[in-house]
């Protein structure tokens, strides 16, 4: 069980604001943290790895790491954490990367196989694709069999199908060695697929504390398929008007009335939505 | 010409880059920390600490020469103490040029370094904390590793200084022979002696030299741009 209850004093979206949270974990758990950024999500992931300091108290198992007279420096933390960009020694290997954390060859080499890497152990970090920086990157924070995983936005400069592989090793991995994990996150495809709890901050406070299905699937409503989306261009094809809405990384046209021509704007946030009662999945 | 070459007296040269040696080694020494906690702090202190550690570029050498002379004089604390105790003068000679010369040319050693150590991207000397390395491991494996073209511009600027070096050098060390006469002090006699040949050919040498290991750097430092900092 890992429980932390800390305030921090933050220069935030909107000025000065209180980052303040008290929650647990318990072991084994993969727990996302979500919400806009400038809520404090990657300030808390530093405070836990001890690269921040904070007020309050962290407790990992029987271990104190911070309360009012304890501060347990960084390096005695063991703890395991990704960087979204990587930051992966670029003098060394990606086997030196992993061995320089931890001597264990034999961990370095079943990682290194989990994750698909034996092939490219001897190469140089400045080599590697995206992707496979952050394999490396996620090896290396295993190496010393963490009692607590940190990750920070670990995909999001991934395209979405590197992002889906990488998805499926994390799962893997987080299989494998049951590592209580926190990972800050903003997609909701991928809290759904890998956490099993949902954090969301906002101006520094937990708004939301609950299981992914019930945090991110809207059960409220008119039941019907409905997407956030963008008025990219309207155009007007003889009669009618169509316009070019963004939803995701898809693009749709959607053909509107008159009336609904002269409220829209190019720009504009809008609700897309279908009252099929038999979706089609393929 | 061979006999010509053969017959000049090297002794200045030598001493010259003794001198440049000895303090390049030493600076490199003292300023890789300074240059750490420097490139680290946010302390309201750094401010004046780059301040006093930049002096040396924009001071007169005389009055750096005056002031380390006047410190390390007999009649200074640290000049009598080494005196009475150790029986050796810190004026007049080749540890008095050393000494100088560090003070000198800090600002060179510590400047690229600094530069160096900030240009590391931080999340890379945090995961070395976070694989539970400490700051001498982190600098030493990590860091140093990373900055290769920063180190090496730091010697040799350091280095190539310490040649060039007159006004502190004659301030403090004189002119002896094969003590404190270094090449740029030789050069400044032989034209108050009028001895124009001698001056020529000792300054070509320096002009050389200079344009040698100057060149050395930045033909090192392209190629590592053009193939990243990973070779």
């Amino acid at each position: 069980m890992i429980s932390i209850d800390i305030k921090k004093k933050l220069h935030g979206a909107k000025g000065l604001m209180d980052l303040d949270v008290n929650f647990e974990i318990e072991d084994g758990q993969f727990l996302a943290l979500s919400g806009l950024s400038g809520s404090g999500k990657t300030t808390l992931l530093r405070i836990f790895a001890g690269l921040e300091e904070s007020s309050g108290t962290i407790k990992v198992g029987e271990e104190i790491w911070q309360d009012k007279e304890t501060m347990l420096r960084v390096q005695e933390r063991g703890i395991g954490f990704v960087f979204q960009e990587y930051a992966l020694f670029e003098n060394m290997s990606v086997e030196k990367n992993l061995l320089y954390v931890n001597k264990d060859k034999k961990l370095a080499q079943k990682l290194l196989e989990l994750t698909d890497l034996t092939e490219l152990k001897k190469r140089k970090p400045s080599t590697l694709s995206g992707g496979q920086k952050q394999r490396v990157s996620l090896c290396r924070a295993m190496m010393n069999r963490p009692k607590l995983l940190l990750m920070d936005e670990p995909l999001s400069a991934l395209d979405p199908a590197m992002r889906r592989k990488l998805q499926n090793e994390i799962l893997a991995l987080h299989k494998e060695f049951g590592t209580t994990t926190i990972m800050v996150s903003h997609d909701p495809a991928e809290i759904y697929k890998l956490a099993q709890r949902v954090i969301v901050l906002e101006n520094g406070k937990i708004i939301s504390d609950a299981q992914p299905q019930d945090a991110l699937i809207q059960r409220t409503g008119s039941q019907k398929f409905s997407f956030e989306g963008e008025v990219i261009d309207i155009v007007q094809v003889d009669v009618i008007w169509i316009a070019i809405i963004a939803i995701g990384q898809q693009l749709v046209e959607v053909v509107l009335s008159a009336g609904e021509r002269k409220e829209m704007s190019v720009g504009q946030k809008v609700k897309v939505g279908t009252k099929a009662f038999l979706p089609i999945i393929g | 010409m061979m006999e010509f070459f053969a017959s000049l007296d090297y002794t200045p040269f030598i001493l010259s880059f003794k001198l440049a040696g000895l303090t390049t080694l030493i600076l490199f020494v003292i300023s890789l920390p300074l240059a750490w906690f420097l490139s680290q702090t946010r302390s309201k202190a750094k401010p004046i600490l780059e301040a006093v550690t930049a002096l040396p570029i924009v001071l007169p050498p005389s009055v750096l020469g005056f002031y380390i002379l006047v410190s390390l004089s007999h009649n200074s604390p640290l000049g009598a103490f080494f005196e009475n105790v150790f029986g050796v003068s810190l004026v007049f000679n080749f540890t008095s040029l050393v000494i100088a010369s560090c003070f000198y040319s800090l600002p060179f050693m510590v400047q690229p370094l600094q530069g160096g150590f900030e240009s590391i991207n931080k999340n890379m000397i945090e995961a070395s904390y976070i694989a539970g390395k400490s700051q001498v491991q982190t600098v030493l494996q990590v860091v140093l590793p990373n900055m290769k073209p920063a180190v090496l511009t730091a010697i040799i600027i350091t280095f190539a200084h310490t040649v060039g070096e007159f006004g502190v050098v004659l301030m403090v060390g004189g002119s002896i022979e094969s003590e404190t006469k270094v090449a740029s002090v030789a050069i400044y006699e032989m034209v108050e002696m009028m001895d124009y040949k001698g001056a020529h050919i000792y300054s070509a040498l320096m002009v050389l030299m200079s344009f040698i290991i100057l060149l050395a750097v930045y033909t090192f430092n392209s190629s590592k741009r053009i193939g990243g900092f990973s070779k």
